[in-house]
């Protein structure tokens, strides 16, 4: 018999292509099977109302981890956001070419620098400093305000590229009417980038969830629901980190249903993402 | 008017500040790791096994680690991610359903956090194939976690390629898979090694998915099966877990940035080289 190499290839190609498509539905499977255990012990109630975390004494309260993730990924969404996006608007409206070209390089970089490293600077340098404010230093803070450093290049690049798609005519329109730049910015460009700047806000918002490294080493880590900024607080991930390494049974299996946890969160948010940039082309 | 003037120029100064500000904060870091990170840095450092769980002696064994976990993970993904991208580029007449799956599927894990790979890695690679915490699992772990990226950046220099060269070989009647392996993946090159770059620069940035897979040895690796500690979670190690570790971590911090801003440098030369040179033949 002949052997067609092409159908040989394209039968190798499609099977090298299943295997990279199916990776994430292998990964949702194992974290469902190693969470399944626990889940159908105590079922997902008690991982909100159990009375404290102690998953060696077969309680499994996630509240104050939860929370710890939500506060620190808010802060630093609510600080990222703007700071990004005005960090795009430097390089595409108010900037020379080449001071543009060589920001660009620097939030490539800063979005390069491994998480450990920052969590490093962090806890030798912001803790030390937020702790001669109020002690103990490492803190929701701290956690903030090392996530808006790592998510802001994100934010920064996504809106740069978004508003560098923006047509020319509309801009030049503008500047015809003899609108200010400010105004045309935040008037005209602003606007019409839009789809591109909540993208950017979506995928950052995902990427400073599942951050683990820095928070980890800056965070303090204390499973208490924090009540102010200076309180140290653990985040979900962080809390597996920390446990997976002696984890066995139900306890391992408890770490498994805040894995699942966070990837349905993510999941989520990748599907409103690509919600928002089918929209924008809808209407762009 | 005036009044809107000014606004401007308050808005203009603002938009300067922001910058500025993350310009130094920038500096702020890889200075501070400098600084105290290079007068740690000599031969010895480089070349002899941590003493007293790394207080004192170098990072030979988790050089030789991370490199085989990267190589690991090199070896696993590109393969992988050559074969996606082409399905993805040369045979789109599947764009329509299987295609658009993959595709999508491969967006959704290039936001996976690095934790959940490790919680993957370790129910997977660990447990259920019996690699235990070695540096083959961990570097398989990585394997997934770069392969979004890699195909990516190899799609894009496959997409480069002129389509007329596809029309031509098939005019000329050369078969596609001929085409393909004298013709476009050779021009395709720079996507490719550019592709390659970036995920050893993810790879070796990782730590998180690390942990509970390749462990957290620091003995000299006698085989892929032995635990093996990466430079990441050395760094991570020393800071959190021993006291007096701080010099020999920003040792460590150190050796890893220069690493990656050597890949940064190599990636920005090939993209340059690649735009210069776009199919001159």
């Amino acid at each position: 018999m002949h052997l067609n190499p092409d159908l040989i290839l394209l039968w190798l190609v499609r099977g090298l292509g299943t295997i990279s498509a199916i990776l994430v539905l292998l990964i949702l499977l194992f974290l469902f099977k190693e969470a399944f255990p626990v889940l159908r012990e105590v079922g997902i109630g008690a991982f909100f109302f159990d009375a404290v975390w102690q998953p060696t004494k077969g309680k499994f309260n996630l509240l104050p981890m939860i929370l710890g993730t939500l506060w620190t990924t808010l802060g630093a969404m609510i600080l990222a956001t703007p700071l990004g996006i005005l960090s795009a608007i430097f390089c595409q409206f108010y900037a020379p070419d080449f001071l543009a070209k060589l920001y660009r390089r620097l939030l490539e970089l800063l979005a390069g620098i491994p998480s450990v490293v920052y969590g490093f600077w962090g806890l030798l340098v912001l803790v030390p400093m937020i702790n001669r404010i109020q002690p103990p230093g490492a803190s929701v803070l701290a956690g903030i305000l090392i996530l808006t450093l790592m998510i802001l290049p994100t934010i920064a690049l996504i809106a740069d590229a978004s508003f560098a798609k923006v047509p020319t005519s509309y801009l030049t329109g503008s500047q015809a009417l003899g609108i200010s730049q400010w105004g045309m910015v935040w008037g005209v460009a602003v606007p019409a980038a839009k789809s591109g700047l909540m993208t950017a806000g979506i995928l950052a918002t995902g990427r400073a969830l599942g951050e683990t490294m820095a928070v980890l080493m800056v965070c303090g880590n204390v499973v208490k629901t924090p009540t102010g900024l200076f309180d140290p607080v653990r985040t979900l991930t962080a809390n597996i980190a920390l446990e997976m390494a002696y984890a066995l049974g139900d306890h391992r299996s408890a770490l498994f249903v805040s894995g699942l946890m966070l990837m349905v969160v993510v999941i989520g948010l990748i599907a409103v993402a690509e919600w928002v940039v089918a929209e924008g082309k809808n209407y762009g | 008017m005036v009044k809107q003037k000014w606004g401007d120029r308050l808005g203009t100064g603002f938009i300067w500040a922001i910058p500025l500000t993350i310009t130094a904060i920038f500096l702020w870091i890889i200075g501070d790791v400098f600084w105290h990170g290079l007068g740690q840095i000599n031969w010895q450092f480089l070349f002899t096994a941590p003493i007293d769980a790394g207080r004192s002696g170098g990072i030979a064994p988790i050089l030789v680690s991370t490199a085989w976990i990267l190589l690991i993970c090199m070896g696993v993904s590109l393969p992988l991610g050559i074969g996606t991208a082409v399905l993805l580029v040369e045979f789109s007449d599947i764009k329509t359903g299987f295609g658009q799956l993959i595709r999508r599927s491969l967006d959704t894990l290039a936001g996976v956090p690095s934790i959940v790979f490790g919680l993957f890695g370790n129910a997977l690679f660990v447990k259920v194939f019996g690699l235990g915490f070695s540096i083959l699992s961990g570097g398989l772990t990585l394997a997934c976690m770069v392969l979004p990226l890699l195909i990516r950046s190899t799609e894009e220099g496959l997409r480069a390629v002129p389509q007329s060269y596809r029309l031509g070989a098939a005019s000329l009647g050369i078969s596609q898979t001929k085409t393909l392996w004298h013709l476009i993946l050779p021009a395709a090159m720079p996507g490719f090694v550019a592709g390659f770059v970036l995920g050893i620069g993810r790879a070796i940035a990782e730590t998180a998915a690390l942990i509970f897979t390749s462990g957290y040895v620091d003995r000299m690796p006698s085989s892929w099966l032995d635990s093996g500690r990466s430079l990441s979670i050395h760094i991570y190690d020393l800071a959190m877990n021993i006291s007096n570790g701080n010099a020999n971590a920003y040792g460590t911090a150190t050796v890893l940035i220069t690493l990656l801003l050597m890949i940064n440098a190599l990636t920005s030369w090939i993209g340059a080289t690649w735009t210069n040179h776009h199919f001159k033949f």
